[in-house]
């Protein structure tokens, strides 16, 4: 096997290790990285490979939780259906976010994800008869071999290891490198004869999906789901784990991921500043290092091989 | 076998070893005499942040008194942020539990957030006490067996008697507007049913989110409907809004007005001038009550923090005087959850700002006397609540059999309990 | 007056409000190409320092200058301080300024604390005026004199100035401007902070009828953003017109489809956003 498949299997293994070695609490936290992880990775499928950045998957993403938990605490439906119904229903909102965006790009995209996201905030919110409201919907869709800390570490694990593999197959297929080429530069792809549009919107349409399946991985974890879970927030919680890792990378977002919620942690345990240190690294990362951790680090490993080769 | 089922096996035979008796033994010892560590929410930031700050103030004020030491054991407070949240108020009661290993959680103000951290505990047995959250079922169709509400109250059970005392001043038609969430819906709930029950007539409700700025279209709506009066359930930030656009909308002289106790309470009025003078609302809590034990408490709490306590803080008081009480009544060996809990049901409390003995009901509620106030101007220039009349005994089902009660379905959006004529 | 009349009011005079606040914005992101994230907090920032000037001095007009001279300042320190390094780069610009959002309001809740405030206004601004059978806020009213006022101090600004003719221009063709021998650069600072500071006046004015708490800032940008791709990047006339539509809609969609009050509002702005990105008046460049 290749070095990077082995680099992989060595991380996937530590990571299967972890809940022998931390405590139950810290489990939760590396579960809520993975779960997270997934939602910057469809982020970055669209920011780091067609170009788009979206203020809007926070909702894409909530709305699977929203299904999930309706459809099984409230209505009473199996749990497998459930959680088809969610993913149907994110992957559904995708397409409806990617029809209007497609026509859009740079920050008109942006704020037309974001308008769109809100919209989804706000019949949560308002709609109350099916959402809660301000009350939320709270309810376990936990199998009992679910019950404890581990053993769901264990299940998001390997479902978030699936998608990033599958999200990682997809973006280097020629339709992933298509992609690519239009974020690097749209009217070359359109001169060469590709519908640029179908393409963001396919682009569009998978990395809701995975967003959705990332949601439906929260509503197990959570069992509760209010409108902070699809507000602007999240939206920006996740790119910014995106940006951190580096967008573009994919796996940079899992970084991303654990640092921005293993930084909260920490900095939470002696300050109520959060908020501040996370703006700070906004701003710092968008002066200093905009091509995020990996992006970086991916960088300086190119400009060492470069100076070997000379 | 492979690496992983040993080290599992490994695992399992350390994890049981700990759990034999003498393990248990050991570890009791050491928990039992460190401290006890409370994990205190409360909304720091949001639509309640200026009752959240009373909440902490209040409870922090008991345990200062007794210079934060029970029954031999250290008394450590740890204080977390729900952000009036439920997402947030979970996420934190996860952390107060898991990471920092509480004995207790206590807190939260809005309902929504009580309920979300409720049915966390519901799966791992933790105590938590709410002498603030007052959502109906905690204490009626869904009472759990560690979730107490000590030194709280239930929604409905205080807006019973201002429907009561409207009836009694004549009203007939009345319009509800309140903010869109559990607590909300149960607070109309109880008005509008003892209401419709004694005669009168609900003519319309408004429910408006939390946090709204703008109450224009809302009052433009009351107005519209031509109420005898207008029963407000707003708290915290939005109270404060309605009452001051209220008065600027002219309408404080033209269209009465009964208002929950949240909105009149100490931690709204204190920031307002004369548009809160004269407000008539009804509460278990009201400091204007010329009596021994309100009347230290309100000099203490001046003496800490320059102010007169809101219903939070005096809420979080007690509920700290309830838990000490129960403490000693254990000798300070709290982490017998079970007897632990049961001793929290049996108190009766003394000493409290009320002045009366203070104790739950069957059904883990307490029962007290509710005073009809109204918001005057001292000679000092503050305002505050005096009592117009009082009604004793209110439990949370009012003057209903309990058991019949409960068949009827909970308060809701769509289910206020009004008497169809 | 009738139901009618009165909301169609309460509506308007909100409208002064988001023209206020949705005119800075629109002059910013109309000459420089920012969509500044940072307005909301902004716009809280000139609240609170309204609130704190006014209730020390005891004048209410003190406190609307105090708050425009301070985020005025503060508009400052973004541009030449952090903006500058991630100049014509969109979207690293919009990301930079949402930083700065978390920071200013993080800032501000620890100097203020969690609590509401509503700024004081003159006695002679309080309660109610009688019109036509009915008591109408005399403050409301005032902020939308206010809203016209200031719509015309703009317009003279931008049509009889030779700022204001620059402005227009760079907004049109910032390139061409700057081939022209002019310092774009010190009119990008400057409409940066009559931007910023129209976002602290709001702030203040607003801070007396809606109070000002830690989440203000978030629901004002977002108004904001309506009006402004509403209205049209970089036009007055269509920060105004953005203005009414969205607090019309917001003000009747309150009353008519509570349920469906957000999408009444972002459901036009998504629709506009899809098929007419330059909104109402807005201008190709």
């Amino acid at each position: 096997m290749n070095k990077r498949s082995a680099w992989a299997l060595a991380i996937l293994a530590a990571l299967a290790l972890l809940p022998l070695i931390i405590s139950g609490y810290q489990t939760t936290l590396v579960t809520q990285m993975l779960i997270f992880a997934g939602l910057a990775m469809s982020i970055d499928i669209l920011a780091g490979y067609a170009g788009r950045t979206s203020l809007g998957h926070g909702a894409i993403f909530g709305m699977a939780t929203y299904v999930v938990l309706y459809y099984v605490t409230v209505a009473g439906g199996s749990l497998w259906v459930g959680i088809l119904l969610a993913i149907f229903a994110s992957t559904a909102t995708a397409v409806v976010f990617g029809l209007l965006a497609i026509r859009t790009s740079g920050v008109y995209f942006l704020l037309l994800t974001l308008a769109l996201g809100m919209i989804v905030w706000g019949a949560s919110l308002r709609w109350t008869s099916v959402t809660g409201g301000e009350n939320g919907i709270r309810g376990t869709i936990r199998p009992d071999w679910l019950s404890t800390h581990a053993a769901l570490y264990y299940f998001i694990l390997a479902v978030t290891a699936v998608m990033a593999l599958a999200m990682w197959r997809f973006v280097n297929s020629p339709f992933g490198l298509t992609l690519k080429g239009i974020r690097e530069s749209e009217s070359r792809m359109r001169a060469l004869g590709y519908n640029v549009p179908l393409h963001v919107f396919i682009g569009f349409v998978v990395s809701g999906f995975f967003a959705g399946v990332s949601g439906v991985l929260y509503a197990f974890f959570n069992s509760f789901v209010s409108p902070s879970t699809v507000e602007l927030k999240q939206s920006v919680a996740g790119l910014l784990m995106a940006i951190v890792g580096g967008v573009g990378t994919l796996f940079g977002s899992i970084i991303g991921s654990a640092v921005i919620i293993s930084l909260e942690n920490v900095v939470s345990l002696y300050t109520e500043r959060w908020p501040m240190v996370l703006g700070l690294m906004f701003v710092i990362t968008m002066i200093f290092a905009p091509e995020g951790l990996v992006g970086k680090a991916q960088q300086m490993l190119a400009r060492r091989r470069a100076k070997d080769n000379s | 076998m492979n690496r992983r089922k040993f080290l599992q096996a490994a695992g399992i035979t350390t994890a049981t070893t700990a759990m034999s008796p003498v393990g248990s033994l050991i570890s009791d010892a050491f928990a039992q005499s460190g401290p006890i560590r409370i994990g205190l929410m409360a909304p720091l930031t949001g639509v309640l942040a200026a009752g959240g700050k009373e909440l902490v103030e209040g409870f922090n004020l008991y345990w200062d008194q007794v210079s934060r030491k029970v029954a031999g054991r250290d008394i450590e407070v740890i204080v977390e942020d729900d952000g009036s949240n439920p997402d947030t108020a979970l996420q934190k009661a996860r952390r107060l539990v898991e990471q920092r290993n509480v004995h207790w959680l206590v807190g939260n103000i809005l309902a929504n957030t009580g309920l979300a951290v409720a049915e966390y505990v519901k799966g791992n047995g933790v105590p938590y006490f709410i002498p603030v959250i007052a959502a109906d079922d905690l204490t009626q169709r869904k009472r759990l067996n560690n979730v107490i509400r000590i030194a709280g109250y239930t929604s409905s059970q205080t807006p019973r008697p201002i429907a009561d005392y409207g009836l009694k001043q004549g009203y007939k038609k009345a319009v509800t507007i309140s903010q869109d969430y559990a607590f909300g819906h149960e607070q109309c709930g109880g008005f509008s049913q003892t209401f419709t029950e004694g005669g009168g007539q609900i003519l319309s409700q408004l429910w408006n989110p939390l946090n709204t700025a703008d109450f224009s279209p809302y009052i433009a709506q009351v107005q519209s409907f031509k109420p005898d009066v207008v029963f407000v359930m707003e708290t915290g930030a939005d109270a404060s809004r309605f009452i001051r656009q209220w008065a600027n909308f002219g309408l404080k002289d033209k269209i009465p007005v009964l208002y929950c106790q949240n909105a009149t309470d100490q931690s709204v009025i204190r920031t307002l001038g004369s548009e809160a003078e004269g407000l008539i609302s009804g509460a278990h809590f009201c400091e204007g009550r010329d009596d021994p034990a309100n009347n230290k408490f309100l000099a203490d709490y001046d003496k800490a923090y320059q102010k007169l306590p809101s219903i939070y803080g005096f809420s979080h008081y007690s509920g700290a005087m309830w838990l000490a009480e129960a403490i000693r009544h254990m000798g300070g060996k709290v982490e017998d959850r079970t007897n632990f809990l049961n001793e929290v049901r049996r108190i009766k409390l003394t000493g409290s700002p009320l002045g009366k003995t203070v104790q739950l009901d069957a059904y883990g509620n307490p029962v007290y006397d509710v005073y009809i106030r109204k918001t005057v101007k001292r000679p000092d220039g503050k305002l505050w609540n005096v009592p117009v009349t009082m009604y004793p005994n209110v439990g949370q089902f009012w003057k209903y059999d309990p058991e019949t009660y409960m068949q009827q379905p909970p308060y809701s959006r769509t289910f206020q309990g009004i008497k169809k004529i | 007056m009738s139901m009618l009349g009165f909301n169609f009011l309460n509506g308007v005079t909100f409208a002064a409000l988001l023209f206020v606040v949705g005119s800075g914005f629109t002059l910013i992101f109309g000459l420089m190409r920012i969509i500044n994230l940072a307005h909301g907090t902004l716009y809280l920032l000139g609240g609170y320092a309204a609130f704190t000037v006014g209730t020390m001095s005891g004048s209410f007009p003190l406190g609307i200058v105090a708050a425009a001279a301070a985020v005025a300042c503060t508009g400052l320190l973004i541009d030449t301080a952090l903006l500058r390094f991630v100049k014509g780069n969109e979207l690293r610009q919009v990301l930079l300024t949402l930083g700065v959002a978390l920071v200013i309001n993080d800032a501000a809740l620890v100097i203020w604390g969690g609590d509401t405030f509503t700024v004081a206004v003159s006695e002679w601004l309080q309660g109610p005026l009688q019109l036509g059978g009915m008591a109408y806020p005399k403050y409301r009213l005032f902020v939308l004199a206010a809203g016209v006022v200031i719509f015309i101090g703009l317009w003279l600004l931008l049509n009889q100035t030779r700022l204001g003719a620059l402005i227009r221009a760079g907004v049109d063709d910032a390139e061409m401007v700057e081939a022209m021998g002019v310092n774009i650069r010190r009119v990008f600072i400057y409409t940066f902070m009559l931007g910023t500071a129209l976002a602290g006046i709001g702030g203040a004015l607003g801070g007396a009828f809606l109070s000002l708490y830690p989440t203000a800032d978030a629901e004002i940008l977002v108004f904001s953003l309506a009006v402004v791709i509403i209205g049209g990047r970089g036009s007055l006339a269509g920060a105004a017109v953005g203005a009414l539509f969205v607090a019309l809609l917001a003000t009747f969609g309150q009353v008519w489809f509570p349920e469906l009050a957000y999408f009444v509002i972002f459901g036009p702005m998504a629709v506009l956003l899809a098929f007419r990105p330059l909104g109402l008046f807005g201008k190709a460049s």
